[in-house]
């Protein structure tokens, strides 16, 4: 199993300086996380709210910088200072709340950028990709338009192939369904499990059960800056161990 | 020469030269101030510490809690003490805290007074190059804070959407933030270049050849004329004009930046 861990991450840290009432207190957002993304393995994260998942998911691309503890991605230690972080982050896709794209740009611009840019593709050959991804998500039509002229749920579905346009080799999602309008959320859901079908390794920050508990090959639930669970699905769902957990599900189910 | 008639050839003749130099002053000081003003910027979002190394060694053995005011201080100086943030924004604030007129008498006659070298030569050339360089100063600190709040009024997102791609800070810079804080600065940009249309009357005070000068001419008397007030109020009919052009052109750029919502 060792040989197909594509992230590890050991005794992760997020501190942050109390307020100005209490300078010496720290908030420990993350309180020595470890886990272990394999190649292919679609991994939910759940828990309350403040519970850390998003410091977590944030720090697997450095967005936040760990405090402490190590993170290897395809057995590279990223968070050494004299590792070239934007090269790792070229692999690493990653989806937000908010969608993130770049308003003064057309979509299809939005989504050749960075390959243009960093993977010195030609534009002919940008193009072509960013087409056939925007087809794969039923948006081709929107190719020339301008983000604020889409739905946020179309929003949401071009920065997941935005992503998908850099070739990455994990996808991290954001909490991607959060600031959707109910009937959209469901659109979006469709294209992650699609890519989860597909192959691509996926680490998921959500709040819906449903999918994790469909599409998640393990989940792990966070509280307190801590990993307190983790586990296949019918485990965590179904089987419970933890109180914490079992207080939680009994809230979101 | 005592017929309006009479005088205004000669008055409209010499107020188009005064304002040929206002406005060579006010183009330069766009071309000067403009990228001046960006560098200013950075300068003052400069988060380099110099003694950054030491904050977590520093903040692992002390306890704020027990140190006397003093020690505090010294923790500050190697925690966070940004030399490039503090010198920039004490430059900001003694340029935007004393009058401009202040600092074209400063400029233009300091280095002859007290260094007993006049840098900026001699006749109109001196005093053009020496007005440039103070409204170039001048306008370059109020750019840089009307600058810096449209970069910080970009949202923090955007700039993250960049990082996660891959992209190097100054690509993030250049390709995300700037056309979007171009348009958050638009308005504000407007107000200052219509100010500075106006402002470039103040190098009167160091006998540019501007616009007011040449219209004042004519009270002492120029050309066969003294006396006549009107040249100078005539002068006013030159700035409206010129700023309504302007207004026309901002505005113009306004729409032209319409073509996306941020």
């Amino acid at each position: 199993m060792t040989t197909d861990v594509l992230i590890q991450v050991t005794d992760l840290q997020k501190h942050f300086k109390g307020g100005k009432q209490n300078q010496d207190e720290k908030i420990r957002a993350l309180d020595g996380v470890s886990a272990e993304i394999h190649k292919g393995e679609v991994v939910v994260v759940i828990g309350p709210s403040g519970s850390g998942k998003s410091t977590f998911l944030r720090c697997l691309n450095l967005l936040e910088l760990p405090t402490g503890g190590q993170i290897l991605f395809d057995g590279v230690d990223i968070t050494d200072k004299n590792c070239n972080i934007n090269l790792h982050r070229q692999k690493m896709g990653m989806v937000f709340q908010h969608f993130n794209l770049f308003p003064h740009m057309t979509i299809l611009k939005n989504m050749t950028i960075a390959p243009m840019q960093l993977l010195h593709k030609s534009k002919e050959e940008a193009e072509k990709t960013a087409l056939e991804l925007l087809g794969r998500v039923g948006l081709a039509d929107r190719a020339n338009a301008y983000p604020s002229q889409l739905s946020g749920g179309q929003k949401q579905r071009v920065a997941i192939v935005r992503a998908l346009a850099m070739q990455p080799e994990v996808m991290l999602f954001d909490e991607p369904t959060s600031a959707l309008d109910p009937e959209m959320v469901g659109e979006v859901l469709e294209v992650m499990q699609e890519l989860a079908k597909s192959g691509m390794t996926m680490v998921v920050v959500t709040h819906e059960m449903g999918f994790a508990r469909e599409v998640a090959d393990r989940v792990l639930f966070m509280a307190d800056g801590k990993l307190l669970e983790e586990g296949t699905p019918d485990e965590i769902f179904t089987h419970p161990k933890s109180e914490r957990l079992q207080d939680f599900l009994a809230k979101v189910l | 020469m005592t017929t309006f008639s009479e005088q205004f050839p000669i008055v409209f003749q010499a107020l188009n030269v005064g304002f040929l130099q206002t406005l060579k002053l006010f183009a330069i000081t766009l071309i000067g101030a403009i990228p001046l003003g960006l560098i200013i910027a950075f300068g003052s979002m400069s988060n380099w510490s110099a003694f950054g190394f030491l904050r977590p060694v520093v903040l692992k053995h002390v306890n704020l809690r027990e140190l006397t005011w003093w020690q505090k201080v010294q923790v500050w100086f190697v925690t966070d003490f940004k030399p490039v943030r503090l010198l920039t924004r004490l430059v900001i604030w003694v340029v935007r805290g004393t009058p401009l007129m202040l600092q074209l008498l400063v400029i233009y006659y300091f280095p002859g007074l007290v260094w007993k070298n006049n840098i900026w030569g001699s006749g109109e050339t001196g005093r053009f190059v020496a007005s440039s360089v103070a409204f170039v100063f001048n306008y370059a600190c109020y750019f840089s804070e009307i600058y810096r709040g449209g970069i910080q009024g970009v949202p923090k997102g955007q700039q993250e959407a960049g990082q996660v791609l891959g992209m190097t800070k100054s690509q993030i810079f250049f390709k995300v933030t700037l056309l979007q804080m171009v348009k958050k600065i638009v308005p504000p940009m407007s107000n200052e270049i219509i100010t500075l249309v106006k402002d470039t009357s103040l190098s009167r005070i160091i006998a540019l050849q501007e616009v007011i000068w040449a219209g004042q001419a004519f009270m002492k008397g120029s050309q066969g004329i003294s006396g006549a007030i009107w040249p100078l109020f005539f002068t006013g009919v030159y700035y409206l004009i010129f700023s309504g052009i302007l207004t026309l052109l901002l505005g113009w750029a306004e729409r032209k930046l319409d073509y996306f919502k941020a």
